[in-house]
Parts: structure tokens; C-alpha cells; sequence
């Protein structure tokens, strides 16, 4: 354990043997209290899939052995490793175009990019059809002009690899953007005026110091494709958790289900395996962060006009067009004297408990992001990776291993908002909690080890100090959450309290039926309501930056 | 601020911290034990009911506010997929808070067959045997009938063949769309074991996969497909194609066609309802089991979700063929319940991954 001063009013006291063990402190008691409540609540879903896998028969098991699993399991990390590339090739591109260069409309371009995060993947995939497949709308205008019958395929890989590339890769590109403008520009201009081209700047200096940010949003995008099942079922690819969902809705079996479910989360610990060893070191905080000058921009000269074209590619691609089948199929119910539901309470509700969530797993991030960057111990990284394996799990074991807990252990909570709350938290804490990381990294200790020496307690240094200065990190993670909460379905459909709708789940329960116009209303509202605080958080970056 | 009044001021906080946390926690607990059992033991009319419903809000959600607003009972509805569903009852066993499951076929209900509690007589004998539980623990509410749907821009009705052994000829080589991972489909796959026995199922299997059928998710999206020519034919439930005709306007190239040899390609679908045995209660869950039975609510399904009724006496949708025409295979709805022999076959043939 390293040495710190202690708290003493007056000089600091510096104990050069090994500290005697004193009564652990107030603060230190708060931090690893709750840090560990955290972590035990996370533990909740592989608790229950051990339990349930424990109690299936060699039945399952030997299902699990079949030849087929490792193709699944081929399928899968093909699946992820291509979307994981994908996106962080696009979401470099588009980073360094909205923050370094000088692209024309960049404030809009940021938040426009950054939306489609927002579109659930069920309906993204079912609007790719209707839009891009074989017999889909795109197809309908080019019959008469061209004559052309059918498009090519879109099922299969190639269709699962686009929609969740074109879901997912906003995770990585708000990450990016934020580590963007955290570099200090001065090592790239020293660089530069070295002598080095701007390639071999960029290659050398400045990819080196965004491999964090790029490891920690690649990390969301891979297991977010582990754990999606809209976008690879109405694409028809066979992943795991498709198999997984197969399982429980065909033969009711949950045993099997919980025994494929443990393969996942396997899957999941090679993948932050991985991570960790990409990332790099991960400590780079510059010793005057908050006073750095923005960078100068890079003109783009004639590739100004490839540059537009490409982010006006990838914004059709991944928000207009799903955005404009759902206006068109709104537009053609209305006409057609539809009566729409009233969605005022249901907006209200999601906003609430996106709202909440937001608010409760910031709170419970703090303590595991603070225990990673400022006592960082095996036991502390421990915990931190732990809060991913919910992430990366389906919705469907997670909402059940709450319905299992809930019913017998929580009676009064069960079916109730606290719960439905801690579900979120067990899903989405990871993008709280590297929001929260990187935001600590960037603040040398140094500044709390100051205000501890003027006599402050740590938690007054923390809010007093560390507070302001983490507050952009805090909302950008406070918005992400508020982000995938809106359009979170199984554990609200199974969680939720009686008769609490959100848009999520009216926009489910119309598609089910296929009442297009009835699920058009609450997807755009999704899409709206989740922009404002995208907005907010992609202006207010620009101002602090500049 | 001095040193003692901050610590005097954090005492304090704490204190109330704490305080709040435990009259919440107490509070919680209260009426989390103390209210439901006051509710029951005076029980002389129980005015709550919650249902699990498999069945989406859209087609039964106008019938549960009929009931609240003829009994002033209140009902509230968790709305989910049969499986999920089922998968939530199973894990909550006896703590289950839900009186009555809806579910969208005889599989859903199969599955928690142990958690119910018989239906009494008066209630089962509103629907014919046929649509019911042998055993009496569940009860058909609504049918639907499995069918072919067709694009009419490419073919007529004459094209199509009498039953399902049809559409192995090699004529309908990537022509065809199904969905594996259905379960009205899987129970149609259920009911051919059932009738023709497994060899036969797996040859018919095999040889629609020879034909390449293209593979959707369900329903809905294979009529979607179908109306827009991108398989001429699908293995769907009926009454799918009536939301499209509703949305799109009869120009949508689409149309059912009932196989006039029958077989399990005409099977009858079954929605059911079944009564939790935990539930605290069992007679206002009865009252709304008869409600769904009652005239009113059958012809609603009739005339609202173009279902066939299954309440005896009870007429179905004007333009389709009448039950007793449809020649559906002489199956027993509890031996539709056995998927996992479905689902291991599906996967064997490599319908399934």
C-alpha cells in the first residue's frame, strides 16, 4: 500500500514505516461499503444462472456439447470482432471529423452521429428491412426507374454486421470524442514542428494516447453485440443469446437456457481479457487538464467534400432512414383515420425511470470508479469488471434472475420501482462507470491530495474538489444510461410495477401485433426525447472545450 | 464552522439518514405482509385481480377494460410474450402475484400446468372438449386456424395444393416462408409428430429444407414478405393478414388459403386462460375466466381480432370457412404440449440452431 499524508491540520505527516492498522475511516468505509453492495448486486444474474445450471440435467449439457455450439460460438465472435472493427474505424473517423477538423455544420454532425444509439435494435433491424431489403421501400422506388425486381440478400451475417455496427458504434465515438478533447495538444505541435508528418503524428502520438477510450468504448460495442437479440433475429444469425432466447421461449427450459447463459459469460471474460490487455496502462492524466487550450483545426481542403459525404452517408444510413420509415408508416396510419394512443403518461414514465436510473447508477458508479483510480488493488479491479458482466448478458436472464430473487426474497419490492431500478443498474452500470473512470483519470490526485493536506476529509475533498471537476463525466454517463434505459425492454416488461408503461414497451407491444402506425408514435418520441440530453451533452462539450 | 459543530451537524445527518432508511425499509415490509392477507382474510368481494397476459394489449386490452367497468373489479395486466411469461411464473412458483395467466398457445400453458389450479365444470363445458384441457386446468378462449398465405399478384388459389406435402415438390424452391422459431409453427411441427408419427415429420422437414425456405422470425413479418413478393407463400396463423389488410387496404397482394385437405397444416391455434393456484383470488379469477367465455367477449375476438370464438354457439368472422370445414387433425391440446421433443427435432434436422 502506498503511503499518504494523514489527515492533520497543520504539515503533513508522512509515515515512511507500514501504517499500524487504524480504524478504517468514514470515508474509506463509505467508499468500499458501497463499492461492494455494488458488486453484490451485480452478482445477482451468474449467482442464478450457476443455481439454475447446477439443477439441469446432463440433458442440457450434453446439448451444450453438440458440434453446433462451436459454430455458434464461431458465429458469435465473428459477429463481435466485425462490429467491433467496424465501429471503431467509423467512430475514429467520425470523432476526429467533429472535434479536430474543421467539417462544416461539426455541432450538428456530433449530435446527429451520436443518435442512432438510441434506436432499439428490434426496431432498427425491422426498419432495415422494410427500408434495405430484398423487397423493401428503397427497392419499390428503383423497380419503375430501373427495373430492378430484387435487392441483394440483407439476411444473414451481412445484415446483422450493419445494424448492430450502425447501433453500436455511438458507444464508441462518445468516448472517443470526450478523450479528443481531453489530449493536450502540445506533445502532437511539439511533434509536428519536429518535423513528423501529421500521419506519423497521429499514428504515434495521438493513437497511443486514445487506446484507452478506444479499448473502453470498443469494450461496449463488443458486448453489446454479445448480448443483442432484435438485430441477429430479424436478421436471422445465429448467435448465442439467439440460441439462448430459443431455448427459453421453444421448450420452456430453463436449465438449458441458464447452462448456454454461463458460455456467455465466459465469452464475456475473454473479451475483457482482451481489453485489459489493449487498453495499455491507462493512467494518462496530464497535470494541468482542466487548462489545456483547445487544438487547432485541421482544414480538410478538398477532402472537405468526401468528408461531408461520408457523415451524410452513415446519418441516412443509421438515423434518417429508420427515422423516415417510421414518420411514413405515422403519416400513413393517421391518413388511413387511425386514432393514436395517448403517450403523454407513457412518455412520462420513461423519462421518469431514465431519470432515476440515470441518477441511481451514477451514484453507484462513483464508489467503483473511484476505487479503480485512486486504490486501485486486485480486489478493485475485481469489482469493476465484474459491473460488465451484466452489460454483456441478455435482458431476458437478467430480468429473470431479478424475478427470481425479487419474488422470494423481496416480496415487497418485487414488481415495484426500486427494483425494475436495480435491473437497470445491473444492465447499464458499466457505462457509468468507464464515463465516471475516465473523467477521475484526467484529474491528477494530486489536486485532493491538496485539500486533504489543508485539513479537508476526504469526503469533503470529493466534493469539494473532485465533484466539479468530474461533473461533465458524470452527465455524459448520466446520459448514456438515460439513453439505453428509454429503450430497454424484457426487464421492464417483467419487472416494471403493474400497468407502468414506458415507450419501450408500447412501441413492443404495437410491433407484436404489427400496428405499424400505433408503434411509429413511441419510437420517434424514443428518438426525440433521448436527442435533448444528447444535444445538451454534445453543446455543452463544444463549450467547455472552447 | 467549527470543528465540533461539523461533527455535531454530521452526527445529525447520519442520524436522519439512517432513521429514513429504516421507517422505509419497515414501511415496505408492512405493506408488503400486512396489507395483501388483510385483503383476503375479509374476502367477502375481492375488488383487484392481476393478470400475466401472453396476449398483447392490443388485441385483449379493450376486453379487460369491459370487465373493470361491468364488475368494478380492478384488473391490473403484466404484459409480456407467453414465454417469458411463463418462464416469470415458473420462477416465482408459489410468491407468483398473478391470479390468472392469458397465454397465446397450448405450449405457455403446458409449461405451468403444475402451478394451476382446476377450472370448474360450468366453466369447461362452455367450450367444446377439443379446445380444452383433458385435465381441466385450462380452458380455450380463441382460435386460430394455420394457413397458407399467399401473393396473389403471382399466384391463384388453383396453384396451391391441397396440404402440406405439397410444398415439397421442387416447383416451390425458394418460395416459401416459415418460422422456426414460432411457436404457433412449432406446435403445427407438435401436431404432425402427433399424427403422422416422427419419421414422417422428419422426412417432411427435410424435404421443405431441400427447398431452401427463406426463414423469418414469426408472423408478422412473413405476411409482411409475402405482400411484398419476397416469398410467394408462408406457413402462418390466419388472422395476421386481416392487421395488414386493415393498415395497407385491400390492395395489399396478400390472401390466406385454408389447404383443403386439411391435416396438421389446418391445425386450430388455441389462446387459453388458466388460474394460479397461489392466487388469493380464485373466485373473482373464475368471474373473469366466464367473462372471457361470455357471449360478449367471444364475439368481440370474432368480430375485433378475427379470431374464431370458442365459446359453443358463438359465430366466427363472416368471411371465414366454419370451424367444423377446416378438417383440422384429431389432436389432444395436452399432447401439443410436449416442445422439447419439437425443438430437439427442429434442431436435428437444422431447422433450428
Amino acid at each position: 500500500m502506498e503511503t499518504r499524508p494523514l489527515p492533520h491540520i497543520g504539515f503533513p505527516r508522512v509515515t515512511l514505516h507500514a501504517p499500524r492498522w487504524r480504524r478504517p475511516s468514514r470515508a474509506r468505509l463509505l467508499v468500499w461499503g458501497s463499492a461492494l453492495l455494488v458488486a453484490a448486486a451485480v452478482m445477482l444474474p451468474p449467482l442464478y444462472l450457476l443455481l439454475r445450471a447446477v439443477g439441469a440435467g446432463s440433458q442440457a449439457w450434453s446439448a451444450l456439447l453438440r458440434a453446433r455450439t462451436l459454430i455458434i460460438i464461431g458465429n458469435t465472435a465473428l459477429l463481435a470482432i466485425t462490429v467491433t472493427a467496424a465501429s471503431a474505424v467509423l467512430a475514429l473517423t467520425l470523432a476526429w471529423l467533429t472535434t479536430r477538423s474543421d467539417l462544416p455544420g461539426r455541432r450538428l454532425w456530433s449530435v446527429l452521429t451520436a443518435l442512432p444509439l438510441v434506436i432499439p435494435s428490434y426496431v432498427g433491424g425491422y426498419l432495415m428491412v422494410a427500408s434495405l431489403g430484398p423487397r423493401g421501400m428503397l427497392q419499390g422506388w428503383l423497380e419503375p426507374l430501373l427495373g430492378i425486381e430484387r435487392l441483394p440478400e440483407i439476411y444473414g451475417f451481412p445484415g446483422a454486421a450493419l445494424v448492430l455496427t450502425l447501433l453500436s458504434y455511438p458507444y464508441a465515438l462518445l468516448t472517443l470524442r470526450a478523450a479528443f478533447q481531453r489530449l493536450d495538444p502540445a506533445q502532437e505541435e511539439a511533434a509536428r514542428s519536429l518535423g513528423r508528418s501529421r500521419r506519423t503524428v497521429f499514428l504515434r502520438i495521438t493513437l497511443p494516447q486514445l487506446r484507452p477510450a478506444l479499448a473502453a468504448g470498443s469494450l461496449l460495442v463488443a458486448l453489446y453485440t454479445l448480448r443483442d437479440f432484435g438485430a441477429v433475429s430479424i436478421m436471422r444469425f445465429n448467435t448465442f443469446t439467439r440460441v439462448l432466447y430459443i431455448q427459453y421461449r421453444s421448450s420452456f427450459d430453463r436449465s438449458g437456457a441458464a447452462a448456454l447463459a454461463l458460455v456467455l459469460v465466459i465469452l464475456t471474460l475473454a473479451i475483457l481479457a482482451i481489453e485489459m490487455r489493449l487498453r495499455g496502462r491507462g493512467r494518462i492524466h496530464s497535470n494541468q487538464a482542466s487548462a489545456q487550450r483547445p487544438p487547432a483545426l485541421v482544414p480538410l481542403g478538398r477532402w472537405r467534400w468526401p468528408a461531408l459525404a461520408f457523415c451524410s452517408l452513415i446519418v441516412l444510413l443509421s438515423l434518417v432512414i429508420p427515422a423516415g420509415v417510421l414518420l411514413y408508416w405515422l403519416v400513413r396510419g393517421l391518413l388511413s383515420g387511425e386514432v393514436l394512443m395517448p403517450l403523454l403518461q407513457v412518455a412520462a414514465n420513461s423519462i421518469l425511470a431514465g431519470t432515476l436510473a440515470a441518477v441511481l447508477i451514477i451514484a453507484a458508479a462513483i464508489p467503483v470508479a473511484i476505487l479503480v483510480t485512486r486504490r486501485p488493488s486486485p480486489l478493485a479491479h475485481g469489482i469493476e469488471r465484474l459491473t460488465y458482466v451484466g452489460f454483456a448478458l441478455p435482458g431476458i436472464v437478467v430480468a429473470l434472475s431479478l424475478v427470481f430473487f425479487g419474488s422470494r426474497y423481496a416480496p415487497s419490492l418485487y414488481q415495484t420501482l426500486p427494483l425494475l431500478l436495480l435491473a437497470y443498474l445491473v444492465l447499464f452500470l458499466p457505462e457509468a462507470v468507464g464515463a465516471v473512470k475516465s473523467a477521475l483519470l484526467q484529474i491528477h490526485p494530486n489536486l485532493e491530495e491538496a485539500a486533504r493536506s489543508l485539513g479537508r476529509d476526504p469526503l469533503q475533498a470529493f466534493r469539494l474538489v473532485l465533484l466539479p471537476q468530474i461533473r461533465p463525466g458524470l452527465a455524459a454517463g448520466a446520459a448514456l444510461v438515460f439513453l439505453t434505459t428509454m429503450k430497454e425492454l424484457p426487464a421492464t416488461l417483467l419487472l416494471a410495477p403493474l400497468g407502468f408503461r414506458t415507450l419501450a414497451t408500447s412501441v413492443w407491444s404495437a410491433v407484436e401485433e404489427a400496428f405499424f402506425a400505433q408503434a411509429a408514435a413511441p419510437a420517434l418520441l424514443i428518438i426525440l426525447t433521448s436527442s435533448l440530453p444528447l444535444a445538451y451533452l454534445v453543446l455543452r462539450e463544444r463549450e467547455t472545450a472552447a | 464552522m467549527s470543528q465540533e459543530h461539523r461533527s455535531a451537524l454530521r452526527n445529525h445527518v447520519s442520524r436522519f439518514v439512517w432513521l429514513a432508511v429504516i421507517s422505509l425499509v419497515a414501511l415496505s415490509a408492512c405493506s408488503g405482509s400486512g396489507a395483501t392477507p388483510a385483503d383476503d382474510s375479509s374476502a367477502a368481494e375481492p375488488r383487484s385481480l392481476v393478470v400475466y397476459s401472453g396476449r398483447s394489449e392490443s388485441l385483449v386490452g379493450p376486453l379487460i377494460e369491459q370487465f373493470q367497468s361491468d364488475t368494478g373489479i380492478q384488473v391490473g395486466v403484466r404484459w409480456g410474450t407467453t414465454a417469458q411469461l411463463a418462464a416469470t411464473l415458473l420462477e416465482e412458483g408459489s410468491n407468483s402475484p398473478a391470479d390468472v395467466f392469458l397465454a397465446q398457445d397450448p405450449g405457455g400453458l403446458g409449461a405451468v400446468e403444475a402451478l394451476l389450479a382446476p377450472i370448474p365444470d360450468s366453466i369447461l363445458n362452455l367450450v367444446d372438449a377439443r379446445f380444452r384441457d383433458s385435465a381441466g386446468r385450462w380452458v380455450g378462449v380463441s382460435g386460430r386456424a394455420r394457413v397458407v398465405v399467399y401473393n396473389t399478384d403471382r399466384l391463384s388459389q388453383a396453384d396451391l395444393p391441397g396440404d402440406l406435402w405439397g410444398f415439397t415438390q421442387p416447383q416451390w424452391k425458394g418460395r416459401i416462408g416459415w418460422a422456426p422459431t414460432n411457436a404457433s409453427f412449432q406446435t403445427m411441427i407438435t401436431a404432425m409428430r402427433v399424427t403422422w408419427g416422427e419419421a414422417e415429420t422428419r422426412r417432411w422437414l427435410e424435404r421443405i429444407l431441400a427447398n431452401d425456405p427463406k426463414v423469418y422470425e414469426k408472423n408478422t413479418p412473413i405476411v409482411a414478405a409475402v405482400g411484398a413478393g419476397e416469398v410467394d407463400v408462408g406457413f402462418v396463423n390466419h388472422y395476421y393478414l386481416y392487421r395488414f389488410l386493415k393498415e395497407e387496404g385491400p390492395s395489399f397482394p396478400a390472401r390466406n388459403y385454408f389447404l383443403s385437405n386439411g391435416g396438421p397444416g389446418a391445425l386450430i391455434m388455441v389462446s387459453g386462460a388458466g388460474r394460479l393456484a397461489s392466487s388469493q383470488h380464485q373466485e373473482t379469477a373464475e368471474a373473469f375466466i366466464t367473462f372471457l367465455l361470455s357471449r360478449q367477449a367471444q364475439e368481440y375476438f370474432a368480430q375485433q381480432t378475427y379470431e374464431y370464438p370458442m365459446a359453443q354457439g358463438v359465430l366466427p368472422p363472416a368471411d371465414l370457412p366454419a370451424l367444423e370445414t377446416l378438417q383440422a387433425p384429431a389432436v389432444e391440446l395436452s399432447q401439443l404440449a410436449d416442445l422439447r421433443g419439437t425443438l430437439e427435432l427442429l434442431q436435428d434436422v437444422g431447422a433450428l440452431p
